[in-house]
């Protein structure tokens, strides 16, 4: 989807005008972001072509935490933090995350390559503690995977 | 001509592990030795003990191989592949190299797992020659949609989601709806934390879950359904779509389904990470493109659910049975489990226990066969103390009760749920009121909001217990958990509130000795909980490296090399862990206080 860039109103065009079709819309808008965000404009072509109201488009994009209104780094890293990570040890990869990229939860690198974030359960429990970095699982972490997924990722992989 | 065939599991677990590096392998190396046409490798779903991946599996003789690095790639091929002897270093247990031999395969019964692992899920052929749409076909052709909810009643099929609605008399409320047109929905939003079961599903046997949908379908009278995936679940989306568009360029949905008028086409939806859209009024609302909240029932999704319409609704697990049932008939489906609770569950078994990964099991089993026949029992060295069943959701319940079966009666009466089917082994190390409080910090971020009781309750319980493990905790703050979650339990909008309380409820019922130790004592007796433990040096282990005194931030950890061991001196020690981490030599020591 990222190798040729689609403007924004062909992106909307392969949904159907119906409010059924915002989440899937929001997913594809954010992802054709490279700054992986959704913009004011993407909210209002969203609410134009699903036929909702601007507030009713806010309302579920502040409701749902894979969508963000404030820009964010080429890749998304999601650790998870459910109970089968945690006594996995997932702790020890977040501070390797926190310390190779120099940010905390929630935070951008600098250089706008990678965003920080917890999430829940990602039902790969069998290879806890587990990570993704935008839609690849990783998993059995510890830090020497976690510098070298970073550094796979720095390389473009 | 193919001699060979080797099953290889590309599960997300295993894909993770790097199963793609072993095929490559296993590729090059049976190139060079002129074997490509010889030997098959067939990439198949999960088949179960994810920690031991990446597994494969080689046909004829069922030679199970775990662990597998790309390295091996040549010793298999050359030792096994030509030479006929199999890697013994590879097996599960030196000497038992096919499943059936390894207890934990042993005790299983595969029934919605049949396929997964053992079919390559994204070619719809070898679905079909497992009896694919056989029982669609069934349907469509030879039975009424009266007749299908009447077998699927028989069966005794509960909704495998956790709350154990039975399924045909579901599909017949729906049937009798008043409004057209009529939804079928099915919930893959699975996000308990520790469940797996339909993931893998998904991922390994994706045209069940159509089938199931489809069969649904033509008893309630739809001709639309949903699949409503969690976004963390891309394999599985990318399985789901890929197995879709085979089915529709097959007949099997579409228009004029097996030459019947019956017509059924599926669209995929995919959620945004909220946790609370696994419950179905939810997740109707998710669809219907608004803020995943739940709404008050009744009415049921069956009377109005998506867009006001009648909605059938179940679970993966739940649609994945549906074609077991027509091709056996209820009677063959139902003679497995209990009275009230037929057919199969698949668990996934995880924490402190010998294997984990999925298992599929007869209902009724009992917590110890399932914990440690099948799971082999804590590791070496600790002692089982608890299983947490159910998720988030659930309970834990106590070694005294490993002989109870599970099933959804006999664990409800528990204090426990039989969930989505995660299972979380704890042994003695582990902290009950750090285990609740854990659990109840997960559902108090995932509420939703809309409702007070869920909302404030989680918060106000979730206020106690950091109390409680902080070693500020009273005894009437016992009392008072139990009344706000048994509040929560009556008045909460939906399963999440109403179940939220559960493993607070259950720690309480089953180790009220611990939350007294925490308050009385101001002692974590498991040592866990950063307040509530003393760091001690043990003398044998100290070598005397200074890392303790560099690494402690109040002088506590005091000594000097030449006058062994150091020592942590409680009176100062604010309980950081700086010197319980520093230790290379684990001296240093957690002790309750």
């Amino acid at each position: 989807m990222k190798g040729k860039p689609m403007t924004k109103d062909a992106i909307a065009a392969r949904h159907p005008r119906s409010p059924e079709a915002l989440l899937s819309l929001l997913h594809d808008l954010q992802k054709a972001n490279p700054e992986n965000f959704l913009m004011p404009d993407d909210l209002a072509l969203a609410a134009s072509h699903a036929g909702l109201p601007l507030a009713a488009v806010r309302d579920a994009v502040t409701f749902y935490s894979m969508f963000s209104l404030r820009p964010r780094g080429r890749h998304i890293i999601r650790l998870c933090e459910s109970p089968n990570c945690h006594l996995a040890g997932a702790w020890s990869a977040l501070d390797e995350l926190r310390g190779s990229l120099g940010v905390d939860v929630g935070e951008t690198t600098s250089d706008g390559a990678f965003t920080l974030e917890l999430t829940s359960c990602l039902g790969a429990c069998g290879v806890a503690p587990v990570m993704m970095v935008d839609d690849e699982i990783v998993g059995n972490l510890n830090p020497e995977r976690v510098r070298n997924t970073l550094a796979r990722y720095r390389e473009g992989r | 001509m193919t001699r060979i065939q080797v099953l290889l599991c590309s599960g997300t677990a295993c894909q993770s592990s790097g199963s793609d590096k072993v095929k490559r392998a296993l590729l090059e190396a049976l190139g060079l030795h002129g074997l490509l046409e010889e030997v098959q490798i067939i990439e198949t779903g999960c088949m179960g003990p994810c920690e031991l991946g990446p597994v494969l599996l080689v046909y004829p003789e069922g030679t199970f191989y775990v662990r597998v690095r790309p390295e091996d790639a040549a010793e298999i091929v050359e030792e096994h592949f030509l030479k006929g002897r199999p890697v013994q270093r590879l097996l599960w247990t030196e000497g038992a190299p096919r499943p059936r031999e390894i207890p934990f395969f042993a005790r299983q019964v595969k029934l919605v797992l049949s396929n997964c692992g053992t079919i390559d899920p994204e070619k719809i052929d070898e679905y079909i020659a497992a009896r694919g749409y056989e029982a669609l076909g069934k349907a469509a052709t030879g039975m009424t949609p009266g007749e299908v909810v009447a077998e699927v009643k028989r069966s005794g099929l509960r909704g495998r989601g956790g709350a154990g609605f039975p399924t045909g008399t579901k599909w017949e409320l729906v049937r009798a709806g008043a409004g057209d047109p009529k939804y079928v929905i099915c919930n893959a939003d699975e996000g308990d934390p520790g469940a797996f079961m339909d993931r893998a599903i998904l991922e390994g046997d994706p045209h069940s879950i159509l089938e199931g949908m489809a069969i649904a379908a033509y008893a309630v009278g739809a001709n639309h359904g949903y699949v409503y995936v969690r976004a963390e679940y891309p394999l599985a989306i990318q399985r789901l779509q890929t197995a879709l568009a085979q089915a529709r360029k097959l007949g099997f949905l579409g228009p004029g389904i097996f030459e019947s008028d019956f017509s059924f086409d599926v669209e995929i939806r995919i959620g945004a990470g909220a946790f609370v859209c696994g419950e179905e009024t939810a997740l109707i609302s998710s669809i219907e493109g608004r803020r995943g909240e739940p709404r008050p029932r009744p009415p049921y999704p069956a009377t109005s659910g998506l867009w006001g319409k009648p909605t059938l609704i179940n679970n993966v697990e739940t649609y994945a049975n549906v074609r077991h049932i027509l091709l056996h008939g209820a009677e063959a489906f139902a003679a497995v489990g209990t009275e009230k609770s037929k057919g199969t569950k698949v668990f996934a078994l995880a924490g402190k226990v010998q294997n984990t990964g999925l298992v599929e099991v007869p209902m009724g089993i009992t917590l110890r066969e399932l914990v440690f026949d099948i799971g082999g029992g804590v590791p070496a060295g600790r002692e089982f103390k608890a299983v947490q069943i159910g998720g988030p959701s659930g309970g834990c319940l106590p070694a005294s009760l490993l002989d109870v079966p599970v099933d959804y009666d006999s664990l409800s009466q528990h204090g426990a749920i039989m969930g989505s089917g995660g299972v979380i082994i704890l042994d003695d190390a582990a902290c009950m009121v750090n285990m609740a409080r854990f659990f109840l910090e997960f559902t108090a971020d995932e509420s939703c909001g809309k409702c007070v009781p869920c909302r404030v309750g989680t918060q106000m319980m979730l206020r106690i217990l950091d109390r409680i493990v902080a070693g500020d905790g009273s005894e009437d703050d016992l009392t008072r958990l139990t009344e706000i979650g048994v509040m929560m339990k009556k008045a909460s909008l939906c399963g999440l509130g109403q179940t939220a309380a559960n493993p607070v409820l259950s720690t309480l019922r089953y180790f009220p000795e611990e939350y007294r130790a925490h308050i009385r004592d101001h002692s974590c007796p498991a040592g866990v909980c950063p307040n509530l433990v003393r760091y001690e040096v043990l003398a044998e282990a100290c070598r005397g490296c200074d890392a303790c005194r560099r690494a402690c931030p109040t002088g506590a950890a005091q000594g000097k090399a030449g006058n062994l061991p150091y020592r942590i001196v409680d009176e100062l020690c604010i309980r950081c862990g700086a010197c319980f981490d520093a230790c290379p030599f684990d001296a240093v020591r957690k002790e309750p206080r």
